[in-house]
């Protein structure tokens, strides 16, 4: 089943279904990091509220999202893990380094305006000196 | 002890004879336990309280208790049904477990009457043997069967009394508090077994998700020793706290497993840890853009 992806002002917002297979999954991560290039996205939002089980090509994919769509200058959410994935995720010793996380949509929508500050604030500082 | 000499017996020949009879000594087992029911009881109640068992008991309970245990006994003997039997055995415990009896005076008890009731037994019969032999064979696999209902049914309701307990204070013993919106305390105290850890990290997690929490500070200083495997499960908790969106800080690490948990190399390069608890919520606020001001600050006098 393929995942739609919605642009919703300077983000783009991937939201899982149902269940994925691999196959799927490489799809999103390809489809992901187009888009990001083609609608200038500063920010991709992954939800996975709809996901019981996160195998380790899952979570692979996943950290591969982020890393890519960071080299094409944006950042990356993953937001609605449930509680049980998230503990079967640790023992499996699945943590999604290196990846930010926050609870739901819109706490992912509110992490990425305050990283869109930050990098705003940070510019402008560089002017400034300049 | 009675039961010896029982095997060296030639075995029975017909089964249905054998039944027969063995119902017709019981009926006259009992009829001699009933008409020596006072004698017996007090019999077993000084021997109860000569080998010092029951001691967390008054001679006037162990009495009334021995009184009940008794007819209970001849009664299971009689009708060869234990659920009453067991019912009394589970009711009894319940009242004396809390009183601090232990397994081996209630198996003592028991022993005891069935003592007390084959020695009398003897005494009756002691002029025919032959007799004698067919009574302890009928009386001693009932006598059994009784003393094993009663150990089993107060292991058991020890056991569930046990379990009741652990169930209440692992309930007790993980609250996780809000203290601001969006700000959980998690104190731990106590023992951290895998169960435990287990068990606290799902409440964690749920509570994180109920109450849409962004910082979680886990208190530990109730805590008194922390090995690798405890270190472990703090590092998973606080990996699967991050992947809700939620940042953990642990507080109130003791000298003592400060030094533990930098000697067995430990990496909680990923925990961010503060001194304790105040200093612990202090940070928290920060992150969540909290600032605390004293009321004279906010409104300084003309």
């Amino acid at each position: 089943m393929e995942v739609p992806i919605l642009k919703q002002g300077h983000y783009l917002i991937a939201s899982i279904q149902s269940a994925l297979t691999d196959a799927d999954l490489s799809q999103l991560r390809e489809a992901l990091i187009e888009r990001v290039g083609r609608f200038r996205a500063r920010g991709v939002i992954v939800d996975v509220t709809a996901l019981d089980v996160m195998d380790s090509f899952a979570v692979r994919t996943l950290r591969d999202i982020a890393h890519m769509a960071r080299l094409r200058g944006s950042e990356t959410v993953i937001v609605g893990i449930q509680p049980e994935v998230a503990f079967a995720m640790v023992q499996l010793g699945l943590t999604l380094k290196g990846v930010s996380t926050a609870l739901d949509l819109e706490e992912g929508l509110a992490f990425l305006d305050r990283q869109m500050q930050l990098r705003i604030e940070r510019g402008s500082g560089r002017i400034e000196r300049g | 002890m009675a039961t010896k000499g029982k095997d060296a017996l030639p075995p029975p020949s017909d089964p249905q004879a054998q039944t027969e009879s063995t119902a017709a000594l019981l009926r006259e087992l009992v009829a001699h336990l009933r008409q020596n029911r006072t004698q017996l009881r007090e019999e077993w109640a000084r021997r109860i309280t000569r080998a010092q068992l029951l001691t967390a008991m008054t001679e006037e309970e162990i009495f009334a208790e021995a009184t009940s245990v008794y007819d209970n006994y001849v009664e299971a003997l009689e009708t060869g049904t234990f659920e009453a039997l067991q019912a009394y055995a589970r009711n009894l415990s319940e009242r004396i477990i809390p009183r601090g009896v232990e397994t081996h005076e209630v198996v003592g008890i028991v022993l005891l009457l069935r003592d007390v009731l084959a020695r009398s037994l003897f005494g009756k019969y002691h002029e025919d043997f032959d007799k004698l032999n067919r009574i302890l064979d009928a009386y001693e696999p009932a006598a059994n069967r009784i003393a094993n209902t009663v150990a089993v049914g107060f292991v058991q309701e020890r056991e569930r009394i046990i379990r009741q307990q652990q169930e209440a204070i692992r309930e007790l013993s993980t609250p996780v508090l809000q203290v601001r919106e969006r700000l959980l305390i998690l104190p731990i105290i106590g023992v951290i077994d895998p169960q435990r850890a287990r068990q606290l990290t799902e409440q964690l997690l749920r509570a994180i998700r109920t109450n849409r929490a962004k910082v979680v500070v886990i208190d530990i200083t109730g805590v008194a020793a922390m090995d690798s495997n405890v270190a472990n499960h703090l590092v998973q908790t606080v990996e699967a706290s991050r992947l809700l969106g939620a940042t953990v800080i642990v507080t109130g690490l003791s000298p003592e497993i400060a030094q533990t948990l930098v000697t067995i190399g430990v990496d909680l390069s990923e925990m961010a840890t503060v001194g304790d608890l105040q200093g612990g919520i202090e940070e928290a606020e920060r992150l969540l853009g909290y600032k605390v001001v004293p009321q004279e600050e906010l409104a300084p006098r003309a």
